[in-house]
């Protein structure tokens, strides 16, 4: 058993950022399809910037509350177009929620969920407008509907829950950002806003599950 | 991909150091991307900030100067900047009167611009939103982020730069720009897509004979493809779709055909020459008119259609003389 700590909150940054330079390509040829092609580019310089940030905060000695809300301050200041406020105050709102030295899945579950209705009141997205917000609310759900295990069980199926949320945006017509000007073109496009928020559910999984050779 | 660059991550800061020898009377901050005057605002004039993503030049780095605006903050490319940066700006061009944010109708503009203008109100600054919505390719419904900003910006800052530049106050200033908003529609049609550096391939693929109907000006594709015809029947559809929307009026219109950045001045005189005679045949009086690259999408080919009712004060605040690298006379 495992709770969120500030080494913890760090692997997580670490395996987004990895795992957005890893599908960079991807996202920005999601992001082409139906917006401008920059979704990869935008979350790659952002992650690099946080990467820098992140350690600089490990070394500081902060707290995994504080600590998101500067990563997510980070990416306001260094992703620009729409994803950067988007996810940047997605993480502030879910550091804001969390206190003291580590959380546990319900604590997490919680700061997840004021992450997401902050990311919800921003964008003005409901669930349906082929947005981040399809791939972000069933991870929420998921994970609190696993508040009573481990971290990682949770975090495990808040990753499933939120790739099924991302195919399941491909038949959708857009509502929001860029892709809504497309009207009816838009579908049959998976949107990169729930595939990159996808990977980073991911990345927590994966960084709070040890590895076979740990 | 075949561009002048050195290297495509260092696009836009490349072409802001060309801007600074370009234009001595223009300060260029390359750490924040942030160009204004070489000049302090006047004591007691509104400040004006626009920006957005770059690759749409001249706008809006062009456009600073006598007559216009006091910032231009250069995002990515196609992308927003970020709101320290555009804080950054309306601290810099605060000059006691208040700052008006020119900002273009896309979602991440929007969102980062409120951003930085919380931030100032915070600083205890007063900022006033403009909004430019004139793209009719948008329906603006629930099922869109709204109209898109394109074409009528140039107009916004245009009359809003004029009216700061004779003294009105912060309300005056917004008014202006948002009435021109409310009596400026657009539309464009692309015949090619667009390459950004950092793809490095177009964003997306047309046939000999085909075109991208309702495009936006971030290379993504239009409301609808279709086939290529005769320039005179695609200038006709393009005015059925501004006309449609723009407000009637007796007034007559300033008009503005923008390349989108890969199309010959001549094809947009050819095109110009259609809006002339079909404005004419329809009844509708041109009082002024511009013709060039204004408001692109780096090197798509194609061009927009930007009709603004004006009456006689929006006139004289077009007439007002301006001095930027993009816009001079008087």
């Amino acid at each position: 058993m495992r709770d969120l700590d500030t080494a913890a909150a760090l692997s997580w940054m670490r395996a987004a950022a990895a795992a957005i330079a890893a599908h960079e390509a991807e996202l920005s040829a999601l992001d082409a399809a139906i917006g401008d092609g920059d979704h990869g580019a935008n979350l790659r310089r952002g992650f690099s910037a946080v990467a820098v940030t992140a350690e600089q905060l490990v070394a500081d000695g902060v707290q995994p509350g504080p600590f998101l809300v500067e990563v997510g301050g980070t990416l306001i200041s260094s992703v620009g177009g729409a994803a950067g406020p988007l996810y940047g105050t997605a993480l502030r709102s879910a550091g804001k929620a969390l206190s003291g030295p580590a959380a546990d899945t319900a604590a997490v579950g919680a700061a997840l969920r004021a992450g997401l209705d902050a990311l919800c009141r921003l964008g003005g997205a409901q669930v349906g407008d082929k947005t981040m917000v399809d791939a972000f609310a069933p991870a929420v759900g998921a994970f609190q509907s696993a508040a009573d295990q481990d971290l990682a069980t949770a975090a495990l199926r808040a990753a499933a829950a939120a790739e099924e949320g991302m195919r399941a945006t491909t038949p959708l017509r857009a509502r929001k950002g860029r892709a809504s000007y497309l009207g009816e073109r838009s579908i049959g496009h998976q949107d990169p806003g729930a595939t990159s928020t996808a990977l980073m559910f991911r990345a927590l999984a994966e960084s709070l599950t040890p590895s076979p050779a740990e | 991909m075949k561009k002048f660059l050195d290297d495509a991550d260092t696009a836009v800061a490349d072409a802001l150091a060309g801007l600074a020898f370009a234009r001595p009377d223009l300060k260029v901050d390359q750490e924040l991307r942030i160009v204004t005057r070489a000049g302090a605002v006047r004591p007691g004039k509104v400040g004006l900030v626009s920006g957005g993503g770059s690759g749409h030049e001249p706008l809006h780095s062009g456009y600073v100067g006598t007559g216009m605006l006091d910032a231009a903050c250069a995002g990515e490319i196609f992308s927003s900047p970020t709101p320290d940066r555009i804080l950054a700006a309306t601290k810099a061009v605060s000059a006691g009167a208040g700052v008006v944010h020119i900002v273009k109708n896309y979602t991440g503009d929007n969102l980062n611009f409120d951003m930085a203008a919380e931030l100032a109100r915070d600083e205890g600054l007063e900022v006033e939103k403009v909004l430019v919505d004139d793209d009719v390719a948008v329906r603006d419904s629930t099922w869109t982020a709204g109209r898109r900003g394109t074409g009528a910006t140039v107009i916004v800052e245009k009359a809003a730069g004029a009216r700061a530049e004779e003294g009105g106050d912060l309300k005056a200033v917004a008014d202006i720009g948002r009435r021109v908003n409310a009596a400026s529609r657009s539309f464009a049609v692309a015949l090619g897509a667009c390459t950004t550096p950092a793809a490095g391939r177009p964003g997306f693929e047309l046939a000999e004979d085909e075109i991208e109907i309702g495009v936006g000006i971030h290379g993504e594709p239009g409301r609808a493809r279709g086939p290529m015809r005769p320039a005179r029947a695609l200038v006709a559809d393009m005015l059925d779709a501004v006309l449609e929307e723009l407000p009637a009026s007796d007034d007559p219109v300033i008009a503005l055909v923008s390349g989108l950045g890969a199309t010959p001045l001549l094809e947009l005189y050819v095109v110009y020459r259609h809006v002339a005679e079909e404005l004419d045949r329809r009844g509708v009086r041109i009082a002024r008119n511009l013709v060039g690259n204004y408001v692109t999408s780096l090197d798509m080919a194609g061009a927009s259609i930007t009709l603004c009712r004006a009456d006689a004060e929006l006139l004289r605040l077009w007439d007002a003389p301006v001095d930027t690298p993009a816009l001079r006379w008087g």
